[in-house]
């Protein structure tokens, strides 16, 4: 209860730096907006306002300001407007009965979901298999590991047409599996550098131990390397399901996808109607918090149970 | 060479090369252990007796001389499990059970579940540990731990305990304690004993027999067979036999001091 108030006190200096943001922000279109209607404006036209600061315009034509916090089109919106954008794409969706219609945020962030699942699992699967490789051959080691560490520096916003144009060439249709395969490349690496450290975690003398059992290379993956590179594998899962979420959303955006996340946000860019932009944002990081409580909470069951946590 | 040898290093030679040119971990060291002795090996750091223990256990290869054990060579004996070897740090796992932890060897070794039931239940009886099977090693003691991974050791009824400064890192009273335990377990289990540490006291009470050994380059400078009684309780260490053998030891640590 006691860490409740910090964290308000947080979020409340969020919110009201934001809601100061927007009068600045919108002042600009809150004033072209009077204009049209007929109110006096000072100074007159949109284009000598051009040379006067926000702050300016702001002062002179105090009366406008509070237009600036309910337009249609904002510069930057309010959270309320966000959030009621937000409900509009979803829980209306939901009560009216059409929880899945296209226009709705819960179609697009379960088809950004998919994508994401696919290409974390896919990506895990990479990662660990990589860091079995590298702990056991020192050629994997070699050979490996600098790909890895090249292929997390080229951004991934230039590779992700490559791998669409690349893989609509072997015949692969729709957007799913190319974006699993953008999404698997961003998160393989925080599994691969997790595994490799929790693999090599147990000391020289539990390692001695085994070998005084005769114990083949089998048996102590299983019984020493493996249980002992469990909370490094959560460790990694949290950051690579963040990465894998990203990478689907990158994934999405530039490609001309119609459906996920990313392409709300593009969408709602060239339609210029940013409070699609800025609620596809919202429910992006909605998204990625729930996945990530739920491995947390995944890690703690399963430490728990190991009995490696009290 | 007698069968009654179960140990037996002749003329054994380790030289590791590092950087700094070869550091000889061992020179023309030749021991017999016999069936049932309690051999000690005593000396500061560097001498070698951690190596030396380590050579009988196959976890480190000799350059020079040879090593039998069980009358077969150490690789040989490691791979037909002829010893358990308990380290400095219990090492138990802490995502197993400290029953599970000492079924660890038994698993791997192929036994049935029966019989891992029977000897995990037989080894946890042997060290006073009955009742904490189900505890996970976190809720014991370090002392407590300690006696688990002996039990660990014990499990799968080998002929030699191989024990690397086991009680190390424990406090005096725990340590006398478990040096009194480890007595009683080795007259009722009539194990071969080689135990590494750098206690006199230690030493002299459990020894049959302490090898005095001395660094740069590691070797053994003196070999004491114990004239004390199989029975020793703890206030033995205060009788002039104890005392005597312990100033013994103390002259063989300085002489060797002295050499360099």
């Amino acid at each position: 209860m006691k860490n409740l108030v910090p964290v308000f006190t947080v979020l409340a200096v969020i919110v009201g730096i934001w809601y100061l943001a927007v009068a600045p922000m919108n002042v600009r279109v809150a004033l072209d907006q009077a204009e049209r209607a007929g109110e006096v404006v000072v100074p007159e036209g949109s284009v000598p306002r051009r040379a006067v600061s926000v702050w300016r315009l702001m002062l002179d034509n105090s009366d406008h300001v509070a237009l600036g916090y309910a337009l249609e089109r904002p510069r930057l919106p309010t959270p309320g407007q966000v959030g009621q954008e937000l409900w509009k794409t979803t829980g209306e969706m939901v009560q009216k009965g059409r929880p899945f219609s296209k226009r709705g945020l819960i179609y697009h962030g379960w088809i950004t979901l998919q994508s994401t699942l696919w290409g974390f699992a896919l990506g895990t699967l990479l990662g660990i298999v990589g860091a079995v490789a590298i702990v056991y051959s020192r050629t994997a080691q070699l050979s490996l590991m600098p790909w890895a560490i090249i292929s997390q520096t080229i951004p991934i916003v230039a590779l992700a047409p490559m791998i669409i144009v690349l893989s609509s060439q072997v015949g692969i249709e729709g957007r799913g599996v190319p974006k699993a395969i953008i999404s698997a490349y961003l998160c393989f690496f925080p599994v691969l550098v997790g595994m490799v450290k929790g693999l090599r975690a147990p000391q020289p003398a539990q390692l001695d131990l085994l070998r005084t059992y005769n114990a083949t290379g089998l048996q102590s993956f299983l019984r020493l390397r493996l249980p002992a590179s469990v909370p490094y594998l959560f460790t990694s899962l949290k950051v690579g399901i963040a990465a894998a979420l990203v990478g689907t959303i990158v994934g999405e955006l530039p490609t001309g996808a119609i459906s996920g996340l990313g392409a709300r946000i593009l969408i709602g860019d060239q339609f210029g109607t940013p409070l699609a932009i800025w609620s596809a944002l919202f429910a992006a990081a909605v998204l990625a918090g729930a996945l990530v409580t739920l491995l947390d909470l995944a890690q703690r069951v399963t430490l728990k149970r190991m009995g490696m946590a009290p | 060479m007698t069968i009654k040898n179960v140990i037996s290093a002749q003329n054994l030679n380790l030289t590791f090369q590092t950087n700094d040119g070869p550091v000889h971990a061992l020179k023309g060291v030749s021991l017999d252990i016999a069936k049932g002795d309690f051999v000690s090996f005593i000396g500061p750091s560097g001498c070698g007796k951690t190596t030396f223990l380590r050579c009988m256990a196959d976890l480190e290869q000799p350059t020079g001389g040879s090593i039998t054990v069980n009358g077969t060579t150490a690789e040989a004996a490691r791979k037909a499990r002829a010893y358990g070897y308990v380290f400095q740090a219990a090492g138990l796992y802490p995502w197993r059970t400290i029953g599970r932890n000492i079924s660890l060897p038994l698993e791997i070794m192929g036994y049935s579940k029966a019989d891992i039931a029977d000897r995990v239940a037989r080894t946890l009886e042997l060290v006073e540990l009955a009742g904490f099977e189900k505890k996970s090693p976190w809720q014991l003691s370090g002392g407590m731990q300690q006696r688990a991974s002996i039990a660990r050791a014990l499990a799968f009824d080998a002929d030699i305990l191989l024990m690397d400064e086991p009680f190390g890192a424990l406090d005096e009273i725990v340590r006398d304690h478990l040096n009194e335990q480890l007595l009683q377990l080795w007259a009722r289990t009539e194990k071969t004993i080689a135990f590494v540490t750098h206690s006199i006291p230690e030493a002299v009470y459990l020894s049959t027999k302490i090898v005095v050994m001395s660094p740069r380059p590691g070797r053994i400078t003196d070999i004491i067979e114990s004239t004390l009684p199989k029975e020793r309780p703890l206030d033995i260490r205060e009788s002039p036999e104890f005392l005597e053998i312990a100033h013994r030891v103390r002259d063989g640590l300085r002489a060797g001091h002295a050499y360099d």
